[in-house]
C-alpha cells in the first residue's frame, strides 16, 4: 500500500460510504524523497463543509499511523470542487448507500432524480438543504420513502 | 483602511449574515426551513472563514480568522448594516435574504475576473452556494408576496422597511474606488442595475413594489433613505452590538477556547 493509498483511504466524515478519493476532493499527495514528510493537498467541497478539520485529522494520524511523523495538509480552492468530480464508483457506492447521486452539472435540462431504494423515477423534493450542506431532501411518490439526494453544484 | 479594509466588508458581510441566520435555528416555521436557514448561515460563514483569513494576512500584523471575528468591537466591524438588523418576522430574514444573495451572487460572478486572485478563488466556490440563497429566498418572497392578504402586506412592509439599507451594498469608500479603478477588486456600483434587474423580476413575479414615496416617508428617522446612505461601514446600529455580545461571549470568557 502506497502512501497515495493510505491517504485515500480516509472516509469522507458526512458520507461514510465514500473515501476522499472518491469524492473527489484529494488533490495530491506529494512525499518527500526519503518518505519521512507528506505534504497532502485537499479541497473543500462547500465553503463552510464543518468535515473539513475532522478530515485533516484523519488525513494526519492514517499518515502517522503508517509511520509518517511529518505531515502537513494543505487546503486549496482552485479549481473550486464540483460534485462532478465525484469518481462513478463513488456514485455506485452512493447508490447502493441509499442517497442518490447527483447528476451532472453540465446537463442543462434537470432529469429527475431516481429513488436510490426502487429506481422510479416518480420522486419529489422536499427540502433543497439537506441533513449536510451537500445534499437534499427527497420522497420516492411510488415506494413513499425519504431519502438523500447529493445535490449537484 | 485599504485593500485589507475591503475584504474584510466582504468577510463581516458573510460572517454577520451567518450569525444573523443561525438564530434562526430551532425556530423556522418548519423543520426544513430549520435546515436551510442553517445550511445557509454555514455556506456564509465558510466563506467569512477564508476572506477572515486572508485580511489576516494583507494586515500582517498576526491576526488570524479568530482574532478578527471575536476580537474586535463593533466600531471595527465592515459589514453594511443590512445584515445586522435584527431578523424580524420571517418575510423581514427572507427580504434580507434575498437582497443580499442577489448582490453577493453578482459580486462573485465578478470578482472571478477581477485582478484579486486570492478573492477570486473564495468567489468560484460561492458563487454557485449563493445562487441556492438566491432561489430559495426568491421563492420564499414569491411565496408570501402571491400569497394570502396577510402574507402580502407583511412581505410588503418587510421590502419597504429593509430597502434603505440596500444603497450600502453599492457604495465605495475612497480607498474601494482606487482599487476598483486599477481593477483589482469589483467597484461596487457597477453591480447595482443588475441587481435592480432581478430583484424587480422577483417583486414583480410577487404583486409587490419597490417602497413608494409614501411608504418611505412614513419610516421614521434616522431609516430614512438618505440617512441610511450617508453612514460609511464601520457605523453600525444597536443591533450589533448585541449581535456580537452574543457571538462574542464565549471567546472573551475563554480566550483561546478550542472545540
Amino acid at each position: 500500500m502506497t502512501l497515495f493509498d493510505v491517504v485515500a483511504a480516509v472516509k469522507d466524515p458526512e458520507l461514510r460510504v465514500l473515501n476522499v478519493a472518491e469524492l473527489g476532493i484529494l488533490r495530491d499527495v506529494d512525499v518527500t524523497e526519503d518518505g519521512s514528510a507528506v505534504t497532502v493537498t485537499i479541497t473543500p467541497t462547500y465553503s463552510g463543509c464543518p468535515a473539513m478539520d475532522l478530515i485533516r485529522a484523519d488525513i494526519e494520524s492514517a499518515l502517522h499511523d503508517a509511520g509518517v511523523e511529518d505531515v502537513q495538509v494543505r487546503t486549496v480552492l482552485d479549481p473550486p470542487w464540483t460534485t462532478d468530480m465525484i469518481t462513478e464508483e463513488g456514485r455506485s457506492k452512493l447508490a447502493a448507500a441509499g442517497i442518490a447521486p447527483p447528476s451532472s452539472t453540465k446537463v442543462t435540462v434537470q432529469l429527475s432524480i431516481r429513488c436510490p431504494r426502487c429506481g422510479s423515477p416518480a420522486t419529489e423534493q422536499l427540502s433543497r438543504f439537506g441533513s449536510t450542506a451537500c445534499k437534499s431532501l427527497w420522497r420516492c411518490t411510488a415506494c413513499l420513502e425519504p431519502f438523500d439526494a447529493v445535490k449537484a453544484l | 483602511m485599504s485593500h485589507f479594509g475591503y475584504v474584510l466588508g466582504l468577510a463581516d458581510d458573510a460572517l454577520i449574515a451567518a450569525q444573523r441566520l443561525s438564530e434562526w435555528c430551532s425556530r423556522a416555521p418548519e423543520m426544513e426551513e430549520d435546515i436551510a436557514l442553517a445550511n445557509i448561515a454555514l455556506d456564509q460563514l465558510g466563506v467569512a472563514r477564508m476572506l477572515l483569513s486572508y485580511a489576516g494576512e494583507l494586515e500582517g500584523q498576526g491576526r488570524t480568522e479568530d482574532d478578527l471575528a471575536y476580537l474586535r468591537e463593533a466600531h471595527e466591524f465592515r459589514n453594511v448594516r443590512l445584515v445586522e438588523l435584527d431578523n424580524g418576522d420571517f418575510a423581514v430574514t427572507m427580504a434580507k435574504l434575498l437582497f443580499l444573495s442577489v448582490y453577493q451572487r453578482l459580486l462573485y460572478d465578478r470578482s472571478i475576473g477581477a485582478g484579486d486572485e486570492r478573492i477570486a478563488a473564495v468567489a468560484a466556490k460561492a458563487r454557485k452556494e449563493s445562487a441556492y440563497h438566491v432561489d430559495h429566498s426568491s421563492r420564499w418572497v414569491v411565496r408570501l408576496g402571491d400569497g394570502t392578504d396577510e402574507s402580502h402586506r407583511r412581505m410588503q412592509a418587510a421590502v419597504d422597511q429593509i430597502w434603505p439599507y440596500t444603497h450600502q451594498l453599492f457604495e465605495a469608500d475612497p480607498a474601494v474606488h482606487a482599487l476598483a479603478l486599477t481593477g483589482v477588486v469589483v467597484a461596487p456600483s457597477t453591480l447595482r442595475p443588475a441587481w435592480l434587474d432581478t430583484i424587480d423580476t422577483v417583486l414583480t413575479e410577487s404583486h409587490l413594489s419597490r417602497p413608494t414615496a409614501e411608504a418611505a416617508s412614513q419610516l421614521s428617522s434616522p431609516t430614512t433613505e438618505t440617512a441610511v446612505m450617508s453612514r460609511t461601514r464601520t457605523e453600525h446600529t444597536e443591533a450589533l452590538t448585541e449581535l456580537l455580545a452574543d457571538m462574542q461571549v464565549l471567546h472573551r470568557a475563554h480566550p483561546g477556547a478550542r472545540w
